[in-house]
């Protein structure tokens, strides 16, 4: 297994080395992909404590990916490292890289704002603005100056689409957001993500906040639009990973211990620490 | 039983309520107090007739007035007072009666004891005359000349024609002030401009054929002013003279007959034979007049609207500089400073500020802002003017300024609880779609916590508005001569001193020359004054729940 170190090359083997120090076995995949995102000896501080442990991985394009493991082991850490929503965290200091489109992110010279475009992000909570339904999924393209009544038109419709929310709400676009259900509002918010066109959709817990019928919707969802975004998820919910993602990988206490194809992980996991989990030995 | 009764908590419950209940009693006693001696004022008080026998020689007196109030005193009191009273009675009854009429006996209101006094009546015929100057005259009509012919007051025709000429006359009495206030107030600006050109002329120290150029100018519109007087002048003695063509003849209690001039009335009534529905249409015509005339009388007659006027002209001028510079402050505080120590001193400083006197403030204004940058502002702006200070004196604006300074930490106060109060959830999804801290600021955080901002506007208007202390260093007056906006660009005038109703109360109830007559109007002021701040408060609370309405915010 050789690692080339171009991005957007055809196929690019990664390697992902449990390579820390006394890590029981150091586990490699072969994954056929494009890569959209690399991680490159990733180390996370808050502090003096570390919360991310060295880690590496490869974010496969147009594919979901999901980050599963038990509470506290830093997904939603790693996973707030791709737009930088981290910086926003005093104490966090970040060592390694995250190379995005052959760059990294964390260059002195990248536009943070550019980049949280290119990157979006859904909460686990759903947080619509308290504006109008139609202003929350125009908001991103106001920012970027675009007032255009027809162009916004035409992509609050696309976008609401998109999310599965269109037929829900096409005659009450001006209704306050908050009138909205919490499977609503959290589609609002995706419909929001995507108005602005990003690359990337980063997925923190999305569908944990919301009753059995809108999480189904919310799969879904993230079905449908796998075939234009790549996505990343975060979930608590094994049983959603395995339904919903291509790519998993299983990480504990800071470390990355296993990343794999979700069939793969889910039947033949190489490590007997993911089994134990996946087998629900520990939560 | 009393332990179990003490231990369920509805002790609590009922000193709670208690201490709500107290308040409110106080609250409504208070306000009705206010009401019932203040509004009280204006409604038409009966006018009684007393007959007063002195026991000793047999002579009678007539006293002719309203009762204003009782009061029982010890005899001893009421001998050293230099009244006679027989032996024997230890406690009496004596009475304040509004005998107005001040121009011919000197005293409006005089204390009569009731030692000889016959039952009151209350005459159909006595008439009540209220004057622009002097006070009320009490009487009994004999005659009216109008037009050249007599109409005594027996005929039947005597009330409408006294009307009549009263209307007349306050017809009149309003075209001279028009002409008086208004067109000869503006060639009296005009001149004053003139000289100030040709002060500025000196200053300048312009020469030559621009010189003379300049000061034949200035003497040519010269000559057009003072002809435009002369023409207003003219008007003026001819509306003058119609004022003088009728006049009133009335007899007082004590015999006496007067000529009462037209020119100063401003109305006439009966009270006794006025029904309670035209009490009360006078009543409202009396109120109305007192929230939208001039005060007479240094400020113990007439209404307040200059002091009305300039209280929310001040307030108004304080919320357009308060409000920015408060929510810029907080917002910084809060959302762009580091948060180390140098802010926290900031911040407790700024809290601090909360708890100084205003009194301290008003000194600070007057020698900060009012000598000091006021007379740097005369120095660069007004130099023509020197040495009549414009801004380098008392007026509006410092006024305004001081206030807006007592209030700012109100202000910073309510809009840094507000903008805390939003959760982070909204900043970083707005920040998760690209927007940069300011924006999302200033589009998402800033709109939600505009009802937090018009709290502390209203916390600062109701400080603001009830503040008397400093502004009496710094820019109110007893009497302005004229209100601080007009029709005259620049609009609205900065420099100008004006009226304020705390000042007002202040001042009518302790400096006025004449106390029981101020007295009722200290209440309805006070009053006013109440009513005024309250719809301050009530419109701004309005504005607010309509915004809390639209901005939900998301922690509902």
């Amino acid at each position: 297994m050789n690692t080339q170190a171009e991005p957007r090359a055809a196929q690019i083997t990664t390697s992902v080395a449990g390579s820390l120090a006394g890590k029981a076995g150091s586990m490699v995949s072969q994954v056929n992909e494009v890569e959209k995102i690399l991680v490159k000896d990733l180390n996370l501080y808050y502090g003096n404590d570390i919360a991310l442990k060295n880690i590496g991985l490869s974010i496969p394009e147009k594919k979901v990916t999901a980050f599963i493991g038990p509470s506290g082991c830093g997904k939603s850490t790693l996973l707030r490292c791709f737009n930088r929503m981290n910086d926003l965290i005093d104490s966090c200091r970040i060592t390694g890289e995250i190379i995005l489109d052959g760059q990294n992110i964390f260059n002195r010279g990248v536009d943070v704002a550019e980049l949280r475009r290119n990157v979006g992000m859904v909460f686990q909570k759903p947080n619509p603005f308290p504006k109008s339904i139609y202003e929350n999924v125009a908001y991103g393209l106001r920012l970027q100056g675009v007032n255009a009544k027809g162009l916004l038109d035409e992509v609050v419709e696309r976008s609401l689409r998109g999310a599965a929310l269109w037929d829900e709400v096409k005659d009450r676009l001006n209704d306050n957001a908050f009138g909205l259900s919490g499977g609503q509002q959290q589609r609002l918010v995706i419909a929001r993500a995507i108005a602005i066109e990003p690359e990337v959709i980063l997925l923190d817990e999305p569908a944990s906040a919301l009753d059995p019928i809108s999480t189904a919707k919310i799969e879904e969802l993230i079905y449908e639009l796998k075939d234009q975004y790549t996505i990343v998820i975060v979930t608590h919910n094994m049983q959603q990973a395995a339904r919903v993602s291509d790519y998993t990988a299983f990480m504990y206490m800071g470390d990355l211990v296993e990343f794999d194809h979700t069939e793969k992980l889910f039947t033949k996991p190489a490590l007997k620490q993911t089994e134990d989990y996946i087998t629900g030995r520990y939560g | 039983m009393m332990n179990t009764w003490l231990k369920s908590g509805t002790p609590w419950i009922w000193l709670n309520g208690g201490a709500v209940a107290v308040c409110m009693v106080m609250v409504v006693g208070l306000l009705g107090l206010i009401a019932v001696r203040g509004f009280g004022h204006f409604w038409a008080a009966d006018v009684a007739e007393i007959e007063i026998v002195n026991p000793q020689d047999g002579s009678r007196e007539l006293v002719l007035g309203e009762i204003v109030r009782s009061q029982q005193i010890s005899a001893v009191v009421a001998r050293d007072a230099g009244n006679e009273v027989p032996e024997g009675i230890d406690l009496l009854t004596r009475f304040l009666i509004k005998q107005g009429n001040r121009d011919q006996t000197g005293k409006d209101f005089v204390w009569y004891t009731e030692i000889g006094m016959q039952p009151f009546r209350y005459p159909e015929n006595a008439v009540v005359i209220e004057r622009r100057e002097l006070g009320n005259f009490y009487g009994y009509p004999v005659k009216l000349v109008q037009d050249g012919e007599e109409i005594p007051a027996d005929s039947e025709r005597f009330w409408e024609s006294l009307q009549a000429s009263v209307d007349r006359s306050i017809v009149l009495h309003d075209e001279i002030k028009a002409i008086e206030r208004r067109r000869i107030g503006r060639i009296n600006t005009d001149i004053a401009r003139l000289r100030l050109d040709a002060r500025s002329l000196q200053l300048r120290s312009v020469s030559g054929d621009e010189r003379l150029q300049e000061e034949s100018r200035i003497e040519q519109r010269q000559a057009e002013l003072n002809a435009d007087y002369g023409v207003l002048r003219q008007e003026l003695d001819l509306l003058y003279d119609a004022t003088r063509r009728d006049s009133l003849r009335m007899r007082m209690d004590n015999g006496a007959e007067v000529d009462v001039s037209f020119a100063t009335i401003v109305r006439v009534t009966a009270p006794n034979t006025m029904s309670v529905a035209s009490k009360t249409g006078q009543y409202l015509v009396r109120l109305w007049e007192f929230l939208t005339h001039d005060p007479r009388e240094a400020n113990t007659e007439g209404g307040i609207f200059p002091a009305i006027f300039g209280t929310v002209t001040m307030v108004f001028v304080m919320s357009i500089i308060v409000t920015p510079f408060g929510i810029l402050a907080a917002i910084y505080l809060r959302e762009y400073a580091p948060q180390n120590l140098m802010t926290r001193i900031i911040r407790i400083s700024v809290y601090n500020l909360a708890g100084v006197p205003s009194i301290v403030y008003g000194v600070f204004g007057l020698g900060f802002f009012v000598y000091f940058l006021g007379g740097s502002i005369d120095q660069m702006f007004y130099q023509a003017k020197l040495p009549a200070p414009t801004f380098g004196t008392p007026g509006l604006f410092w006024a305004s300024l001081t206030l807006a300074l007592l209030t700012l930490p109100i202000v910073i106060v309510s809009t840094e609880e507000g903008l805390a109060r939003i959760p982070t959830t909204i900043r970083q999804g707005s920040l998760a779609l690209g927007a940069t801290k300011s924006e999302t600021l200033w589009k998402v955080v800033v709109p939600l916590a505009t009802p937090a901002m018009m709290t502390g506007l209203i916390l600062a208007i109701a400080r603001a508005a009830g503040e008397v202390a400093p502004l009496m260093l710094v820019g109110v007056v007893k009497l302005a001569p004229t209100l601080p906006v007009d029709g005259v660009f620049p609009y609205i005038h900065l420099e100008r001193k004006i009226m304020h109703l705390g000042f007002h109360i202040y001042d009518v109830g302790f400096q006025s020359p004449n106390v029981e007559a101020a007295r009722p109007l200290v209440y309805a002021t006070a009053l006013v004054l109440v009513f005024l701040i309250v719809v301050l408060n009530l419109s701004a609370i309005a504005i607010r729940n309509r915004l809390r309405e639209r901005y939900r915010s998301a922690s509902d």
